[in-house]
């Protein structure tokens, strides 16, 4: 009876300084106590990061043998390895919590894990690499500034080493723009064609409306989450609006005004009938993606066997 | 031929042997066995267009009709490309990139160790920075093909199909033409018999140490140095060219 007490005290303590340590804003490091939904929270929020950089190498790279100059080719090639290395830091970091990359990618497969929303849609054009860059890294870039301060130092650090990586991203995508809307009629059309497709999903990726986000109570308890949705949103379109003006491109929202009040742009209302459609598979190319990676994954199934057993054979030389 | 005329030409070839090499090894985006071979894939790829940039680029001074890189690589035919036709092949399974990179790797980290010595300047400053790419692109190779051929027995058998099936385009690497032996003279081009000694006996060290048999195919296909291609580049500059093509009046 006593040892139960005294081990009740003892998980106390430990549940304490966690809380103490959120408290007095230090970070949460991987042998540190941590309960267990902090720790599945993270698994979460950590391995959807993760697959979503992956993931979203597929449409990217549908378009780097069409890039339109070598130059291009290489800006295009240096960003996507950007996303698979910010994959690797991501799927590491997560690993500290107690969880394989196989048991991830399995999760991933089995649909228990999901990734960002956005890459279930198509990129169609060459104009889409701008509004990618621009648009989904821009808003990617607003979430993770946010996140360079979360409680897990792991994560943290992954995020502080990417935001520097993404905001050359976003710089790269906005280039490809503004170039095409300096170009010929036909590139103006397929800028703005991008833009109009990219807006809306670009701003579902801050997720529900603070209103209706239902695991966010214990995300800001913990300091996982630093800014609400909504917050991240506006943010993200204030700046985004004024960059569309300077190149000339609408944004296509017919309710989209600015707020002299509150200093801020009020935008139209975002179907969200679409968002959860999507979310729950019904999107363009959530099969597609899907199909990709679990094919992908199968046919690379024997060359990890091949370095695994070279692997063995060479330890059991040495 | 001038030795104008044939710079240009020496130029072209190696500037379309990066510039296709890149294609093929992009493709590998996305769909290499792991995350950390499609970075390395996809890493080699963006060395390969960097080299086809300097090279056509130098390519295009050479010519002096105010070509650019770019034009150079979007605007021409199939018949007007003189790469080697190994680095056009098909990427199949992963042992094929791989014996491809096996052989077109060491035969680069060979090539340009010796146009460092180029009385070219700009050729031999090309060369000391492609070399160090071109090795670490062959350790990678020689890394896995020690993998795949020590393995198991379906990468053994993989690995030994690929290095077989891609044999009949390794001759066409050592073949010379009207420009190299204008440019030999001028001690500007690369002695390739010396290269092709060395070369071989690099290769067979390799395979016998991956566990694997040298091919044993003496067919050797040829074409790259007159532009006759096989089937597949027609389809890579489709590809590859389609925006400059449909938009001739854009710049991108």
């Amino acid at each position: 009876m006593e040892l139960l007490e005294k081990n009740e005290k003892l998980q106390d303590n430990k549940l304490g300084s966690f809380e103490a340590k959120i408290e007095r804003d230090d970070a949460i490091e991987p042998r540190d106590n941590m309960p267990e939904g902090y720790r599945k929270h993270l698994i979460r929020q950590m391995s959807q990061h993760a697959h979503s950089e992956v993931i979203g190498m597929q449409p990217e790279g549908n378009w780097i043998t069409r890039a339109p100059s070598l130059r291009a080719k290489q800006i295009l090639l240096a960003k996507i390895q950007d996303e698979g290395g910010h994959g690797l830091y991501l799927y590491s970091a997560a690993e500290t919590l107690g969880i394989t990359r196989d048991e991830m990618i399995a999760q991933l497969h089995s649909g228990k894990a999901k990734y960002s929303n956005i890459f279930n849609y198509p990129a169609l054009t060459w104009a889409d690499i701008g509004a990618i860059g621009w648009l989904v890294d821009g808003a990617a870039i607003v979430n993770q500034v946010s996140l360079q301060r979360t409680s897990y130092g792991p994560y943290s650090r992954a995020m502080v080493r990417i935001c520097k990586e993404e905001s050359f991203h976003q710089r790269q995508g906005y280039e490809i723009m503004a170039k095409m809307m300096n170009g010929t009629a036909a590139q103006r059309e397929m800028a703005q064609d991008a833009m109009n497709r990219w807006w809306w999903p670009s701003l579902m990726m801050f997720g529900p409306h603070d209103s209706e986000s239902p695991r966010s109570g214990d995300a800001f308890k913990w300091k996982i989450k630093r800014s609400t949705n909504d917050e991240l949103r506006q943010k993200f379109i204030d700046k985004t609006v004024q960059q569309a003006e300077v190149i000339g491109l609408k944004v296509p929202d017919a309710d989209l005004r600015w707020n002299e009040e509150k200093k801020c742009y009020d935008h139209g209302p975002i179907n969200w009938e679409e968002f959860h459609s999507v979310i729950n598979g019904n999107g363009p190319c959530n099969n597609q993606r899907m199909a990709h990676h679990k094919k992908v994954h199968a046919e690379g199934a024997w060359v990890r066997e091949a370095a695994e057993a070279y692997r063995l054979k060479e330890e059991k030389l040495n | 031929m001038t030795e104008q005329q044939a710079l240009y030409k020496y130029c072209l070839r190696l500037g379309d042997n990066a510039l296709v090499q890149s294609y093929r090894l992009s493709e590998w985006c996305s769909n290499a066995p792991t995350l950390e071979e499609d970075l390395a894939l996809t890493n080699f790829a963006l060395d390969m267009t960097g080299r086809a940039q300097a090279l056509l680029a130098y390519a295009g001074e050479v010519d002096g009709n105010g070509k650019t890189d770019d034009d150079l690589a979007y605007r021409r035919g199939e018949r007007e490309f003189y790469n080697h036709l190994i680095n056009e092949q098909p990427n199949g399974d992963f042992a094929h990139t791989i014996a491809r990179l096996l052989y077109t790797s060491t035969y680069e980290y060979l090539f340009y160790t010796e146009l460092m010595h180029s009385a070219d300047e700009r050729l031999a400053s090309i060369a000391a920075k492609v070399v160090k790419e071109s090795r670490y692109h062959m350790t990678h190779a020689n890394d896995w093909a020690m993998r795949l051929g020590n393995g198991t027995e379906e990468s053994q058998g993989r690995m030994q199909a690929a290095i077989d099936g891609l044999w009949m385009f390794t001759g066409e690497m050592f073949e010379t033409d009207a420009a190299d032996a204008l440019l030999r003279d001028k001690n500007i081009a690369v002695d390739l018999g010396k290269i092709k000694i060395k070369w071989m006996e690099r290769i067979t060290e390799m395979v016998k140490l991956a566990g694997l048999k040298m091919p044993q195919g003496s067919y050797m296909q040829t074409g790259g140095l007159k532009g006759i291609h096989t089937e597949y580049l027609g389809h890579i500059l489709t590809e590859m060219q389609y925006l400059q093509r449909a938009y001739p009046d854009a710049t991108w």
